[in-house]
């Protein structure tokens, strides 16, 4: 039986606010308001759609420069400290990717760079720029280009990855060598937590936060 | 036909980018030939990821070529004065079940054994069932994607383990460690299976006979 569920969808241009549909099922919903600590979920696939923003966009802005803060001092301390017979080691994130490059594993070397580095800097960089401009109601210059470049970084940074490989080998040397740990460590443990609450924000709202032409 | 109308039934397409709702009346018909693109954010439209499941396959089994050298072939030296030990990544577990921590060797087991395993199982599983246009077990399957999708860069962990160790232990003659092939096969299988379920489009699971794109 063919009811017509769905008179709205038949006017177009469609309003973006009425309807959502469902990334994983492609099943269309009506948008609710949500309330706090509320979450949109499909009702057939139970993907989940929409999050209430519990977050301004000057506190995700604090948090963003709070992240860059912190990547810096995780770049800039060494992360761990060995001692064996009374010489001493560290490494720093870049010192590990160099390393890498002079031992035939270019292609680690590379991974590693962009993965939690490059990418990373990138993503906070993009965010800083965008939430400085939304938090006075308007587009950064180059909103498009900059808000497709953050989806398609999507799961390429893996600074929390990295904070637990460093627990491993922190672990795997105690065996042999004297440790020490070094700022850079905590540094990335506050980042990792700093990704942790970014990683719920659905950065989607931009889109409707954000008068379509700019100024 | 369902409640709960799919967006195809509707004539509308969500943008894989940005989300934006469009329906095909209202964006632009283009010619033969070329692609519809999002008012929005100017990425191209697809009902479907394009070419899903060839891509999808072809990904896996390189990533699964990558896999077995990537577990036959040591991945990290340890060497000293006296001896040269070479370990894979099962050797490296069970040397830190032994002798360091066994917590630590749990989360390392999950992350470098099973969870790449568990990804050519589900996502192998999920190619076959919806290439067959199967209705088995479909919301289970729409959650063991996501739950791949989640969990699938945390194989990584290894890789960086022995990055950082090459990086910190060098002390001359006496003791160093270096990494081994194996550990860029590993590496490259991480990715190519990255890139196979980024490829998938878990709306496949719900589609019935529909073919692809």
């Amino acid at each position: 039986m063919l009811t017509p569920v769905h008179p709205i969808e038949r006017a177009s241009p469609l309003p973006a606010v009425v309807l959502q549909i469902c990334e994983d099922c492609d099943t269309v919903h009506r948008r609710h308001a949500l309330a706090r600590g509320q979450v949109a979920q499909c009702a057939r696939c139970g993907a989940v759609l929409e999050r209430h923003h519990a977050l301004s966009l000057n506190a995700m802005l604090a948090l963003v420069l709070t992240a860059m803060i912190m990547f810096v001092q995780a770049n800039v301390w060494p992360i761990v400290t060995l001692g064996f017979n009374g010489q001493y080691s560290s490494a720093t994130l870049w010192g590990t990717i160099i390393a890498m490059w002079r031992q035939q594993a270019q292609i680690i070397s590379l991974l590693a760079a962009l993965t939690l580095f490059f990418l990373p800097l990138l993503k906070m960089l993009s965010l800083g720029w965008l939430l400085w401009f939304a938090r006075r109601g308007r587009r950064a210059p180059g909103f498009v280009p900059i808000m497709v470049t953050l989806h398609y970084i999507g799961p390429w940074t893996m600074s929390e990855v990295f904070v637990l490989g460093a627990l491993v080998a922190i672990v795997k040397a105690h065996l042999y060598f004297d440790v020490v740990t070094d700022p850079g460590i905590y540094a990335y443990a506050v980042l990792t937590l700093l990704i942790t609450v970014f990683a719920g924000i659905d950065l989607r709202q931009l889109w409707e936060l954000t008068p379509e032409s700019p100024g | 036909m369902s409640a709960l109308p799919r967006a195809t039934e509707l004539g509308l397409i969500a943008c894989h980018v940005c989300g934006l709702v469009c329906s095909d009346a209202a964006t632009a018909q283009p010619g033969p030939g070329q692609a519809l693109v999002c008012p929005r954010c100017g990425s191209g439209l697809h009902r479907r990821k394009p070419a899903s499941y060839t891509r999808t396959w072809a990904l896996l089994i390189a990533a699964f070529l990558m896999y077995v050298p990537a577990n036959l072939v040591p991945i990290m030296r340890t060497a000293s004065l006296n001896d040269i030990d070479d370990n894979t990544i099962l050797s490296g577990v069970v040397e830190l079940w032994i002798k360091g921590s066994p917590d630590l060797a749990v989360i390392v087991f999950v992350a470098s054994i099973v969870v790449p395993m568990l990804k050519f199982l589900v996502l192998g599983t999920l190619l076959v069932s919806s290439q067959r246009g199967s209705d088995w077990a479909r919301p289970q399957r729409a959650k063991l994607f996501r739950l791949v999708e989640l969990i699938g860069y945390w194989s990584m962990l290894d890789v960086f383990v022995v990055s950082l160790l090459t990086a910190l232990v060098h002390f001359s003659v006496l003791s160093r460690v270096e990494p081994l092939p194996g550990v860029i096969f590993f590496g490259l299988t991480v990715v190519l299976t990255m890139l196979a379920s980024m490829n998938f489009d878990p709306r496949l699971i719900w589609d019935g006979r529909d073919t692809d794109d």
